[in-house]
């Protein structure tokens, strides 16, 4: 039999600013069997979501499908005229975007949009498309299958919009799906769920499926094969199994090499090293004090910890925990509402405004997005020699010295120093936007996600500078960050954050040893691991959706070992376990140990 | 529960644009009472004893503190009376009363030709982008933007009265008695009205609707197998509702108050032409009263775009 799908030679070109052709895939080919799912992974700006796109032969603005060709059955997809291509779209061949929030149309109902594809090639009256939407929301586990398609997008969650996109490119039966990153935007203990869904929903129709992505763990869940691309060009395909196991191409090999990071430093930090920074029972929020003194909408609950110096500490959470806030409350971007806080021994004001300018100074935050951080008319040298001016009054001829010396500091070339950092590459810009906050030689760095926007590759290598620098220069830096991974790989200490309420603290050793909170389990739980089957043996858990009631411990509604008439009533206890660690829990350390299910031990 | 959200979002609305309409209201009487001149002495002339002066503003009224003045105004104004024309003694009420309906005839004419002629080229240029019909209705915009109403205005007298001699250069409104008459009267200052407002918002809806079709929804609904004309108006055009609702509000209120040049020009009479007609006589309370209906004309068109706005967003109508 025939494959269903065969790519050969497909080449896409672009227009870049002076006007020429530049070629963005070239020379791909592939084929794909029916109910066979391909994955096609690499880093950004590697071609896959352009290789991709080109399957439903459709290129973004600026790009052009140049050459090749992709036969869908009998179709030359290729070769189709404008109408062709309409009555393929959505019919044959569908798409799930990366980030359904942005790819449903705010100002309709959810419903209208499912059923659209079904409407505009007519393959259903709109009762039947409605009783098949209905179908497939019950399949891919979405609360209230009857109801949900009477909202609209902005009121449902990230990973229920994702899985109703699914539901939506599904509803015509399509002969191929092509899913681009669906889950990236999506936390761990979402993505899970989303991902679990999508998995039954494939195999239970037989579902030929494109996987772009660049998360190797979650491609060995969904794939049978799989395709590796880099700067546009195939470096390597076959069996998922294989390329797991065996990967052939060099690529390949970095790109195992960096899903699984190696630990960097050893993790022990001097007990004498004094704190930098001390944190007493911070509360923080945005809206009026209440009589308690609260703020109204509270981000942060009573949160307390220390960042010694030289030592690294790990935030981490899911979005919406305040991790961030954490970051702009020490810096005095949002004055905290109690608490007391302190730099170096002495008292730290809370707001900004009140600090002064060595106190300013000590404590610096580096962006996320480095691209919105970095003012995009100033070049690298001014960006640079701002703080040095400001913080130190240095100028002139020291000032351009202490720059070159900042980027020899971040691994610059001194060549940079006239460019603008749009002319810059993203792993680039990290290091200028972490160069700007080292030129205030500061006693405690901030990161607030400093890597999430960066290739996996890119961002080991920054992971592996901070680490340098912090050995080098004495610094405590507390990092924010989603990712599991990272925090564990270069924290000397770790805090999980869940709803703004601290729920465990503990050294780095302490994180890889049971017990842990019910949360931190789940989360631990929830990161998808570099080895097939991964899925179908974790455990499920409970959806992040069905939170509703306040409860006394915010974790009550999701938590699996929870004690109705106890935890949704009082407030949990911080009890200190033997591990070395404080965990938030009405559940003893010996209770936890044996109520949560045990851990594979091959995977850590 | 949602619907009495809504209620009250809308009422709150409504609210504020009564409180701006009664701080319009105290600007109006201030800045009328701060003109120069006096009606006193423009009614008696240039030969007129003191004495009959002062005695005509006793029996004017106009001896008293200005604060007397605007409660006794905004009063007998909430009751409908907007005093007497000071000029010849007739009710303000009928003297606006026997032009509004002009005024507002050739505002209604004037939107149902501008608003969908606008809207559907609006539409087209943003569905071609970057076409010749696209760079040509943009060039075209900004000229005619840049040429001022009396120009496009005596460029047509001078065109279809004295040359070609189709239309009259006059528009007499109490010759219409049929459709052609209609047209006549109306072609020459709808057509110079239309010019100003057409353009802009012509470059309000492209814009919108661009903004809005660089969206990934919209990519979304061309990969569902979507057409272009279902892209456009039911992906595209309800989330560009609100702006576009703006500018043709912006638009249309200009076509109470700024027409004056056009009806002078076609020596039309409409309101705009009594309210200069009451400033050049000092009629004060006549200039007071045209003031606030503009000002009103202006508020209510801006609340209704404000309102089209909020239902045409589901993340405004359902909070």
């Amino acid at each position: 039999m025939a494959a269903l799908l065969e790519v050969s030679g497909l080449r896409v070109t672009a227009r870049d600013a002076s006007g020429g052709e530049v070629t963005i895939v070239e020379d791909v080919g592939f084929s794909l069997e029916r109910g066979e799912v391909l994955a096609l992974i690499g880093e950004s700006g590697s071609g896959k979501t352009t290789t991709a796109l080109a399957l439903m032969g459709y290129a973004r603005g600026g790009c052009r499908i140049a050459g090749g060709s992709v036969r869908l059955g009998e179709t030359q997809i290729l070769s189709l005229s404008a109408s062709g291509l309409r009555a393929l779209r959505g019919r044959r061949v569908a798409y799930v975007a990366q980030s359904a929030a942005a790819a449903f149309n705010p100002s309709r109902r959810i419903m209208d949009q499912v059923v659209e594809s079904a409407l505009i090639h007519g393959t259903m009256t709109r009762a039947e498309a409605e009783t098949e939407a209905v179908e497939l929301f019950r399949a891919l586990a979405l609360p209230q299958p009857y109801r949900i398609g009477q909202r609209y997008p902005h009121q449902v969650s990230g990973g229920q919009l994702q899985r109703l996109m699914a539901a939506m490119a599904l509803i015509t039966r399509p002969d191929l799906v092509v899913l681009d990153e669906p889950t990236t935007a999506l936390d761990v203990t979402t993505q899970i769920e989303v991902l679990r869904a999508f998995k039954a929903v494939v195999r239970q129709r037989g579902t030929t499926a494109v996987y772009v992505s660049h998360d190797l763990a979650v491609v060995a869940q969904m794939a049978d094969r799989i395709l590796v691309l880099r700067d546009g060009r195939m470096r390597e395909v076959g069996e998922t199994a294989r390329i797991l196991a065996s990967p052939e191409h060099p690529y390949t090999q970095s790109l195992l090499a960096a899903a699984a990071p190696r630990p960097h430093g050893d993790g022990v930090v001097p007990e004498e090293a004094p704190p930098v920074l001390e944190v007493r029972g911070m509360t923080a929020g945005y809206g009026s004090l209440t009589a308690g003194g609260a703020p109204l909408i509270t981000v942060l609950r009573d949160i307390s910890f220390s960042i010694r110096r030289g030592a690294a500490l790990g935030v981490i959470g899911e979005s919406g925990c305040g991790k961030s806030t954490l970051a702009r409350v020490i810096a005095g971007l949002l004055p905290m509402a109690q608490g007391e806080m302190s730099l170096g021994g002495e008292a730290l004001p809370p707001a900004v405004e009140q600090r002064d300018r060595d106190q300013l100074r000590r404590v610096q935050l580096v962006f996320q997005m480095a691209d919105t951080a970095l003012n995009p008319s100033r070049s690298v040298g001014r960006i640079l020699g701002r703080p040095i001016t400001f913080f130190h009054g240095i100028k002139g001829k020291e000032c351009a010295r202490r720059v070159r010396r900042l980027l020899d500091l971040v691994q610059l070339p001194a060549s940079v120093i006239d460019r603008l950092p749009g002319e810059l590459s993203g792993g680039q810009k990290q290091r200028v936007n972490l160069a700007r906050a080292l030129a205030a030689e500061p006693d405690l760095i901030l990161c607030d996600e400093v890597t999430a926007a960066l290739d996996t590759v890119v961002g080991a290598a920054i992971l592996d500078l901070m680490d340098g620098l912090r050995k080098e220069l004495g610094l405590a830096v507390m990092f924010i960050s989603h990712d599991l991974h990272m925090v564990r790989a270069v924290c000397d200490e770790v805090m999980v954050l869940y709803a703004g309420q601290r729920v465990e603290l503990g050294s780095r050793a302490s994180m890889a040893v049971e017990p842990w909170h019910p949360y931190t389990d789940l989360l631990i739980r929830s990161v998808p691991e570099l080895r097939q089957g991964w899925l179908e043996e974790a455990a499920a858990v409970r959806a992040p959706e069905d939170a509703a009631r306040r409860t006394a411990c915010a974790f009550y509604n999701r938590c699996s070992v929870r004690i109705e008439g106890i935890c949704d009533r009082t407030a949990p206890p911080v009890q200190a376990v033997a591990k070395g660690a404080e965990i938030l829990c009405h559940r003893g350390e010996a209770e936890l140990l044996s109520m949560l299910p045990p851990r594979r031990r091959h995977a850590a | 529960m949602k619907d009495f959200a809504l209620a009250r979002l809308v009422a709150m609305r409504l609210g504020l644009g009564l409180v701006s309409l009664l701080l319009v209201s105290l600007a109006v009487f201030a800045i009328t009472s701060l003109l120069p001149g006096d009606v006193a002495q423009e009614l008696l002339g240039q030969a007129a004893t003191p004495e009959a002066v002062a005695g005509l503003r006793a029996s004017l009224g106009l001896d008293q503190p200005g604060w007397l003045r605007y409660l006794h105004w905004l009063g007998a104004l909430f009751t409908g009376d907007a005093g007497k024309s000071l000029v010849n003694g007739q009710p303000v009420v009928a003297l606006i009363g026997s032009r509004l309906p002009n005024s507002l005839m050739l505002a209604a004419a004037t939107a149902l030709v501008s608003v969908p002629l606008a809207l559907c080229i609006g539409i087209t240029a943003a569905m071609w982008r970057g076409s010749f019909y696209d760079r040509l209705v943009s060039t075209l915009t900004v000229s005619v933007v840049s040429v001022p109403e009396f120009l496009v205005a005596t460029a047509a007298v001078l065109v279809f009265a004295v040359h070609l001699r189709w239309l009259s250069a006059l528009s007499s409104v109490s010759s219409i008695d049929g459709i052609v008459s209609f047209l006549r009267v109306f072609a020459m200052p709808v057509l110079s009205l239309c010019c100003v407002i057409v353009a802009q918002m012509v470059r309000m809806t492209r814009a919108a609707l661009i903004d809005q079709l660089r969206a990934p929804y919209v990519e979304m609904a061309i990969l569902k197998g979507a057409g272009p004309v279902r892209v456009i108006w039911s992906h595209a055009l309800p989330n560009a509702l609100g702006p576009i609702a703006n500018a043709i509000a912006l638009s249309l209120s200009y076509l109470l108050g700024g027409v004056i040049i056009v009806e002078t020009i076609f020596n039309y009479p409409g309101i705009a032409k009594l309210m200069v007609d009451g400033v050049s006589t000092r009629d004060m309370p006549l200039v007071q009263a045209c003031a606030m209906i503009f000002c009103a004309a202006y508020l209510f068109l801006v609340l209704a775009a404000d309102l089209c706005a909020i239902l045409s967003n589901p993340r405004l109508r359902h909070r």
